[in-house]
């Protein structure tokens, strides 16, 4: 198609990454044509971007998989009140990295499905697996008895998952879709508390997909500067605003339960994500 | 959107400076005929998207009086109500100046930004109108009482008189959910689709400058016989806006709409303040009203309109009749009688709302989004004392927002919305 040509070009050295998104690629397949020529000389380098960034997941995915395998131990060994302390701060390495994660369509429901993406695709429970099969354990049925195949898996799917992030082709086209997405994530179920709707630890999940976010636009910001600087001040500006939001929840060690928070809470939080996303979604004016 | 004109200019992608190049810098003044892509026009050193003439079903931005008032009503609103988040006088004037181009563009019918060339970023324009031509799209814009309360504005002392909240009415119920704003975008047009677009695009385009207090969403349906336009009937059946002042008569609109000279702050000259209540409105209980009940509850009759013991909807009400019995003949305790009973006019632009159903009892969440214009919302708060307690539609209306706009002049060519305003700070 004209516009993988395009993608080609503009992303000169790098493979697009898998899972690369068909319909994308039809709805700009009208306007590449032209495009292709007039952008062959502009596309810019960003490989420093892309190892940077690279570094970064593999690293998250080191400490996510010790994180896991300390989570595992403490269910298999029935002390509850560890498990459930280890819980949220394990997965926010995860959450930060979504966007790599996801890329493996197997292994990110097998380690992170809520029971209800199950039973939108037709399954029960019997075919759940991962953190939340495990966090409702802890929460609801107040046991660890039963799960310990369950956080074997876990961990055996946590140490898949580390493996195979060597193999991930990283594109500065992940990158900018993957900013855009984990806010995306952020503006979908955490706010709304569905993510963790047994623990109601939301507010890590949400401060790990900001942290994620940040993290990209931080290893892009020159590239940014230099092309808009009022861009990267905005963007500057809305990552402070939502962490000074995020803030007022912390406690001594994390964040508060999604419960506490009022509905007045929840909107501030939502709008000021959502005035975050609109200057994020422009980061790829940078290959221009 | 405009798959005529705007379409092939836009596909070619002129920006508007590209265009005057082409054209010849040299020419100041001339217009590019005033058809070409709204038609760009320089003056006095300052390029500018001007309407486009030779758009189907266009209403005019540019005028002595903002669109949405004395226009035709339309068939379909989109109402916003929005918080200012910016802090300085300085970005709330760049608000209203990056907002005048664009809502030119919208009332042509055209996407708010040029075509895309990076498919690595979002598309200007949401894109939802895209093949839909202008549907008479009207953009009101005005700006609440509590704006002149954030002391960074500086505003203070330009605030009128007559912009302040509406007092408390009988049986008023007010939610803050549908309450107050610091401004107010109404888009009107006989598509819901080109209405919602315009609000979506304007809104987005001010990301982190403001948010949404609350929307209203509403229809209309205007009846036509023999070509010629017939007044609305909202939800309960009966006619709205029969006793409007003539939107065409200048003499009509100038004593009931538009702010004289020297009548409140300068700067609201040829302006309008818009009163806006979003009225519940009960059906389930209506629909069991006997008919009688429900004419002498309106003063008028359903059917034709016409006040009762009249025939035709446009007949004076005259309510001083009486019957043989020294009765009234429209009851004292009915909408129009009391109504009627206050030397106060008003221009009524209402529109129906159906928004659900409501959590608490299983009943429609329909109404009417009641929106008036009037050179002072004193007209609508003496009219809104006299139905007062005594009103028989009480019973079966609640009032469960509110809210109260000063709508800026008309703009003019090469000025943006609410310039007066900051010029004389």
């Amino acid at each position: 198609m004209k516009s993988k040509s395009l993608l080609a070009i503009l992303l000169a050295g790098s493979v697009i990454v898998t899972g690369c998104n068909s319909s994308d690629d039809e709805s700009t397949e009208k306007k590449s044509s032209t495009l292709a020529t007039t952008n062959e000389t502009t596309a810019i380098d960003l490989q420093a971007e892309v190892d940077a960034y690279k570094e970064f997941a593999i690293d998250q995915m080191d400490q996510f998989t010790t994180e896991t395998e300390k989570f595992v131990v403490a269910v298999k060994s029935g002390d509850i009140e560890k498990a459930k302390g280890i819980y949220p701060t394990a997965r926010m390495f995860f959450e930060r990295s979504e966007p790599i994660a996801e890329s493996f369509g197997d292994l990110d429901p097998r380690i992170d499905a809520r029971l209800a993406d199950l039973e939108e695709e037709g399954q029960g429970k019997e075919n759940w697996t991962g953190y939340h099969k495990i966090e409702y354990g802890l929460w609801v049925d107040n046991t660890t008895k039963g799960y310990e195949k369950i956080a074997d898996q876990l961990l055996a799917d946590s140490k898949e998952l580390r493996a195979r992030v060597e193999t991930v082709e990283v594109t500065p086209k992940l990158m900018m879709t993957g900013a855009v997405d984990l806010l995306n994530e952020v503006s979908t179920s955490k706010i709304t508390g569905e993510e963790e709707i047994f623990s109601h630890t939301d507010l890590y999940d949400f401060k790990a997909n900001i942290e994620g976010a940040d993290k990209i636009f931080t290893i892009l910001e020159d590239k940014i500067e230099a092309k808009d600087p009022e861009l990267a001040k905005n963007l500057t500006e809305k990552f402070k605003a939502v962490n000074d939001l995020l803030a007022k929840y912390e406690t001594k060690n994390g964040y508060v339960s999604y419960t506490e928070l009022t509905k007045e809470d929840t909107k501030a939080l939502a709008e000021a994500v959502n005035h975050l996303g609109e200057p994020l979604s422009q980061m790829g004016i940078i290959l221009e | 959107m405009t798959e005529t004109k705007g379409e092939k200019i836009l596909d070619k992608k002129f920006s508007r400076r590209q265009m005057l190049k082409m054209t010849g810098l040299g020419a100041a003044g001339v217009a590019i005929g005033a058809t070409g892509l709204g038609g760009v026009i320089k003056t006095f050193g300052m390029d500018f998207l001007d309407d486009d003439s030779t758009v189907t079903n266009k209403v005019t931005f540019y005028g002595k009086h903002q669109s949405g008032i004395a226009t035709d009503v339309q068939k379909n609103i989109y109402f916003a109500s929005l918080i200012v988040l910016v802090k300085s006088k300085q970005e709330l004037q760049e608000l209203f100046k990056m907002w005048t181009p664009l809502a030119v563009r919208l009332m042509n019918g055209e996407m708010i930004g040029d075509s895309m060339t990076n498919g690595m970023i979002p598309p200007k324009d949401t894109g939802e109108a895209k093949g839909l031509d202008a549907a008479n799209l009207s953009i009101t814009f005005g700006i609440g009482p509590s704006l002149f309360e954030k002391k960074e504005f500086g505003l203070t002392s330009k605030k009128p008189a007559q912009l302040k909240d509406l007092p408390h009415f009988p049986k008023d119920q007010l939610d803050d959910t549908y309450t107050g704003g610091d401004i107010c975008i109404q888009a009107c047009a006989d598509d819901p689709q080109v209405a919602f677009h315009a609000v979506r695009n304007l809104v987005r385009a001010a990301s982190g400058k403001v948010s949404l207090k609350w929307s209203q969403a509403g229809f209309n349906s205007v009846p036509v016989v023999n070509n010629k336009k017939q007044t609305p009937r909202n939800l309960f059946a009966f006619k709205d806006g029969t006793e409007n002042p003539i939107t065409s008569s200048q003499k009509d609109m100038n004593e009931v709409v538009w702010v004289q000279s020297g009548e409140s702050k300068n700067w609201m000259t040829d302006g309008s303040y818009l009163v806006a209540r979003r009225i519940q409105m009960h059906l389930e209980t209506w629909d069991r009203t006997a008919l009688k009940e429900q004419e002498n509850t309106f003063g008028r009759h359903r059917d034709s309109g016409a006040p009762i013991g009249k025939k035709d909807e446009f007949e004076a009400m005259d309510i001083d009749r009486k019957d043989d019995k020294g009765n009234f003949v429209v009851p004292e305790t009915s909408h129009a009688f009391l109504a009627k009973s206050v030397d106060a006019r008003i221009l009524r632009r209402a529109f129906s709302y159906s928004s659900g159903i409501m959590d608490s009892t299983g009943s429609y969440d329909a109404g009417l989004l009641f929106l008036s214009f009037q050179k002072n919302p004193d007209q609508f708060t003496k009219i809104q004392n006299s139905l007062g307690r005594i009103d028989k539609l009480n019973e079966y209306i609640t009032h469960r927002g509110s809210a109260v706009f000063a709508c800026f002049p008309g703009i003019q060519k090469g000025s943006y919305i609410g310039e007066a305003l900051f010029k004389t700070l």
